[in-house]
């Protein structure tokens, strides 16, 4: 045994005896702890399991809903009016690339990448996002662009080409006032929308039957429960609960004569709503300027928006059902038959209309729309038939003066003026149907009889939607008998159509006054070769050479008020400031399958402008029917 | 008959510790819970690494030559680490340094040395059998207990290396590089009040610690242990995916191959530290006790070899080699479950790492030499 100078001896035995204590103390601590470290075990996997057993479900599985497919809409015939197209777009996942910028030229080295986008890329790449979420770089790839992607897919780590089901409409501008259109959510869409039914929905119905639907398009939204790693990435689907497809519609909409009246308007700015008189469905329903639907599906830039949204014409209005215009002398029918049924006038009786009309103990002169400051004008003597035919202003002057506003107004409000009797007309406005309390209540002002004399013609405070008036004409069609006019035909699931019962029919005037004044308004369109005093108004323009009988009526509606002892030069007047031409027509006049009004606005006369458009349309519907028939 | 009964007695003993293979020198119980480690590590690390077949191939090989080297260390006579272990001790130093100053950097800390002609090592792991050899060896012909300048000596050996890799950095492996030195101290009879006075003149050190050598993430490790969900995405990350993944797998666990966490990758290293968590999700809780209790029986089996052991070196070497081991399972198994900030310690023989396994297997070598070389002195 070694000994060190200066240490203690080493005592073996008592080293060995020393070692063994702390050896076995150590262990015994060792195992102490280790028996710390079970217990911790022990919490963690037996007393807490449920609470990480949760927690580890959480981490692993995610409910993802998924879409519904939107129901498609049709026309009565079963063209296809909006589908859904799968939209090809190139996205990229910054986390998988080697390099944005390297990516971004191996893609422009395969297919054109506009500036523009790659600005646009930029921005939205810059914006806060999950990891490896997808940024889309290029929207609405061509077939072979994505094929050529697709192709090259190995070579462009982190790009991928993701297909989305996009709304389409073959019809483009033509329907769209219709039908309308659906945008992209927005947050406010999603304050007013059901989150959970739209969690995976992108578009929304935004306007017309789009809008009005929506709850019956869009469908029930599904789930799917799946398994995801770490990154987000779905490893496996473990459920599906698959959505329910929208329901399809079909509509009462011709779309041949939709076209049609859309062609017949042309570049006039205008409306054309056509009905079918025995259901009450839109057959047409045409507002120009229009615009193309599909733009609001695929985005477009803020100044395309703004242009189409601050035009002067308006483009993105929907005239055939907001806008208000006076009817002008279409309203004359509703006031002849008003004053026949409430006894005020008759068949046989005449006046005198010597081209102006005063109120007793008053200066203001009403005019007939004849008059010239060299010629006083007026129809001569004129009954109510002539009255309507050659639409005798001064007749009607003298025939609301003696009604009365409150008899005039109640009877027009059996046609659904005032009102929006429209079943599923999205957004349409109500009109304005003045009686006493309305006019006190908005212009706090009393009723004067000067105003009746002025509604007697259909100017004044009376405003009214081209729908309200092809209602109107759809009305006298079927002689008081009539049905709220609706866009919806059918839908896939017959349970859910309409059974509103129709409104009750016209009171007031007999079987005898429906035909006579349906045959004054034949008149209008038929009476011919008899002088310039003695045609219907609308003869020279559309009535020498038709096939068929129609019934019609036109109205030339002022726009602003012209003075006293002025004359309506149109040539002098803005555009804007032109009177509005307006025909409501139905035909055959005996059976009618078609009621229809026509409103151009700033056009000019009714006859001159609007009927001939009236003609057009209804020859379109009618002719091939006859051609058939015989 | 008092004479007989010693003789019995003695060749009784004799008979039951006289190894049982001379040629391998290997102690069978020591070995087989070894073994049994090795196989639920190999099981669990082939499921951790989503079922690669080349991590685990590179594992097996190395474990392979983990049991060779430990097999040629059985063999070896104690004698030789004896006189060896100064130099091994050298040699670690050097390597340390050498580390330092063009070390591999790999995922932010610079601890591989790539040397020509050799496998890219880790010096730092060589380190934790070195340094309780070096104390054993320092010790070993002294008058025990130690005195205090013996003992300062003995714990400078543990602590100059401990500082070299701390400055890798890695924590985790400077703890148990200091404490294997510290804990040959403790078994050489250090008196408790030496022990209690060092452990107070340490106290001090944390705080200089905290603000001179740690970082902000690593303190942020810290904070995140007591309030994992203050930042869960981030430093509370790792912590609350591994108690996620220990107690989801309940008392049976998920199954092998099965375990959400792991196979997801939610659980951050699940093949290198926080294996145990893996263990736990699809072993469940009597998977995890089955391999404590495997480490229980290592530990025992080694404190009993270092209590057997004849001579001082023999029973300092055995009992904190043994015992840095066991610290080493403590260690990684407090980090896994959240009872301590992670530091970055692997499980022993399970996790994924060479130089680690290659280590430990020799320093069980060195051990089952101490105790088969008994009876030949």
């Amino acid at each position: 045994m070694k000994v060190i100078p200066g240490s203690q001896l080493k005592n073996t035995r008592a080293e060995a005896r020393t070692f063994r204590l702390r050896a076995w103390t150590l262990f015994g601590i060792a195992v102490g702890i280790s028996t710390i470290l079970v217990g911790r075990l022990f919490q963690l996997q037996v007393l807490e399991y449920e609470f990480y057993e949760t927690r580890s479900e959480h981490n692993r599985i995610e409910v993802q809903p998924v879409a519904a497919g939107r129901g498609l809409i049709f026309d009565r015939h079963g063209v296809l009016l909006a589908e859904n197209r799968s939209v090809s777009s190139l996205e990229v996942v910054e986390e998988r690339t080697s390099g944005v910028e390297e990516t971004i030229s191996a893609i422009r080295g395969l297919i054109e990448i506009k500036e523009s986008e790659i600005e646009a890329f930029r921005r939205r790449l810059a914006r806060k996002r999950r990891p490896y979420q997808s940024v889309p770089l290029k929207l609405k790839l061509r077939e072979e662009e994505a094929a050529v992607i697709r192709v090259n897919g190995h070579l462009l780590p982190g790009v991928r080409v993701s297909s989305i089901a996009a709304r389409y409409y073959p019809l483009g501008e033509v329907v769209s006032h219709a039908v309308g259109s659906v945008r992209r959510i927005t947050v406010d869409d999603l304050n007013r929308l059901d989150r959970s039914q739209y969690a995976a929905t992108r578009y929304v119905g935004r306007r017309g039957i789009e809008a009005f639907y929506e709850p019956v398009l869009h469908g029930d939204v599904g789930h799917r429960r799946v398994e995801v790693d770490v990154r987000g990435r779905v490893i496996r689907q473990l459920e599906l609960s698959p959505p329910v497809k929208g329901g399809d519609l079909k509509l009462h909409l011709d779309s041949r004569l939709q076209i049609l009246a859309y062609n017949a308007l042309g570049d006039r700015r205008g409306a054309v709503v056509a009905i079918e008189p025995g259901s009450g469905g839109i057959l047409a329903m045409v507002s120009r300027p229009s615009y193309n639907p599909n733009l609001f599906v695929s985005g477009m830039t803020v100044q395309e928006y703004r242009s189409l949204n601050n035009s002067r014409n308006l483009p993105l209005f929907n005239r055939a059902v907001q806008g208000q215009y006076a009817p002008g002398s279409t309203f004359k029918p509703i006031v002849g038959l008003a004053a026949v049924s409430k006894g005020v006038t008759s068949w046989d009786e005449t006046i005198v209309d010597q081209g102006w009309f005063k109120l007793p103990g008053q200066q203001r002169i009403f005019r007939d729309w004849s008059w010239t400051p060299e010629d006083a004008g007026g129809q001569g003597i004129v009954d109510l038939r002539r009255a309507i035919y050659r639409s005798s202003n001064v007749y009607f002057y003298d025939l609301a003066t003696r009604l009365k506003i409150d008899a005039l107004s109640g009877f027009a409000s059996q046609f659904g003026l005032g009102s929006d009797t429209a079943l599923d007309v999205y957004e349409a406005v109500d009109g304005i149907l003045p009686n006493r309390e309305w006019k006190y209540g908005v212009r706090g002002e009393d009723w004067y009889t000067g105003d009746t004399v002025n509604m007697g013609i259909g100017q004044g405070y009376l405003l009214v939607t081209p729908l309200q008036l092809a209602t109107v004409a759809s009305v006298f069609a079927t002689r008081g008998q009539w049905k709220h006019p609706r866009m919806l035909f059918s839908r896939d699931d017959p349970s859910l159509n309409s059974t509103q019962s129709p409104p009750p029919p016209i009171s007031g005037p007999s079987q005898k006054d429906w035909e006579l004044m349906i045959g004054a308004m034949e008149e209008v369109v038929h009476r011919g070769d008899r002088g310039i005093g003695g045609n219907g108004t609308a003869w020279s323009y559309i009535g020498r050479d038709i096939a068929y009988r129609m019934a019609g009526k036109s109205g030339t509606a002022q726009v602003v008020g012209i003075n006293q002892d002025a004359q309506y030069d149109e040539a002098e007047l803005d555009e804007y400031q032109r009177k509005h031409a307006w025909f409501i027509a139905f035909a055959p006049s005996d059976e009618p399958v078609i009621a229809i009004a026509v409103l151009v606005e700033n056009g000019g006369g009714g006859s001159s402008v609007a009927a001939p458009i009236a003609r057009k349309i209804l020859d379109a519907y009618l002719l091939p029917k006859i051609a058939s028939n015989r | 008959m008092k004479e007989y009964t010693r003789y019995l007695t003695n060749s009784l003993r004799s008979r039951r510790e006289e190894p049982r293979s001379n040629n391998f020198h290997l102690d069978p119980m020591l070995l087989v819970p070894l073994l049994c480690i090795v196989g639920i590590g190999l099981a669990v690390l082939y499921s951790a690494v989503h079922q690669d077949l080349s991590i685990l191939e590179n594992q097996s090989v190395n474990l392979f030559l983990g049991f060779v080297a430990m097999t040629l260390a059985a063999w070896l006579h104690p004698r030789v680490y004896l006189r060896f272990a100064p130099v091994l001790y050298t040699i670690g130093l050097i390597s340390l340094v050498a580390v330092f100053l063009f070390g591999t950097t790999v995922n932010g800390s610079q601890r591989w040395l790539d040397l020509p002609l050799l496998p890219r090592f880790q010096p730092s792991e060589l380190m934790k059998v070195t340094v309780p050899l070096t104390v054993a060896w320092f010790l070993h012909d002294r008058a025990l207990p130690p005195r205090t300048i013996e003992v300062g000596i003995a714990l400078l050996v543990a602590v100059v290396p401990g500082i070299l890799v701390i400055l890798q950095p890695d924590l985790g492996t400077a703890i148990l590089v200091v404490s294997s030195g510290s804990l040959v101290v403790l078994l050489s009879g250090v008196r408790w009040r030496l022990v209690l006075v060092g452990t107070l003149s340490v106290v001090p050190l944390i705080p200089a610690y905290w603000y001179f050598f740690m970082n902000e993430f690593q303190k942020k490790r810290v904070f995140t242990l007591f309030d994992p969900e203050s930042d869960p995405l981030g430093a509370g990350w790792s912590i609350i995916q591994s108690t996620t993944a220990l107690g989801s797998g309940g008392l049976l666990g998920k199954g092998l191959f099965e375990g959400t966490q792991s196979q997801l990758k939610f659980l951050p290293e699940s093949h290198t530290d926080f294996i145990m968590a893996v263990i736990g999700e699809e072993l469940g809780f009597m998977g995890v006790m089955t391999l404590i209790i495997l480490y229980v029986l290592v530990l025992a089996r080694g404190m009993y070899i270092a209590v057997q052991a004849g001579d001082t070196f023999g029973r300092l070497a055995a009992g904190g080699l043994t015992l840095t081991f066991f610290v080493h399972v403590v260690l990684n198994i407090a980090v896994v479950s959240g009872l301590l900030p992670v530091t970055g310690a692997p499980l022993p023989l399970v996790s994924f790492g060479g130089t680690s396994a290659i280590a430990l297997l020799v320093g069980f070598g060195i051990v089952m030499s101490i105790h088969t070389h008994r009876g030949w002195r």
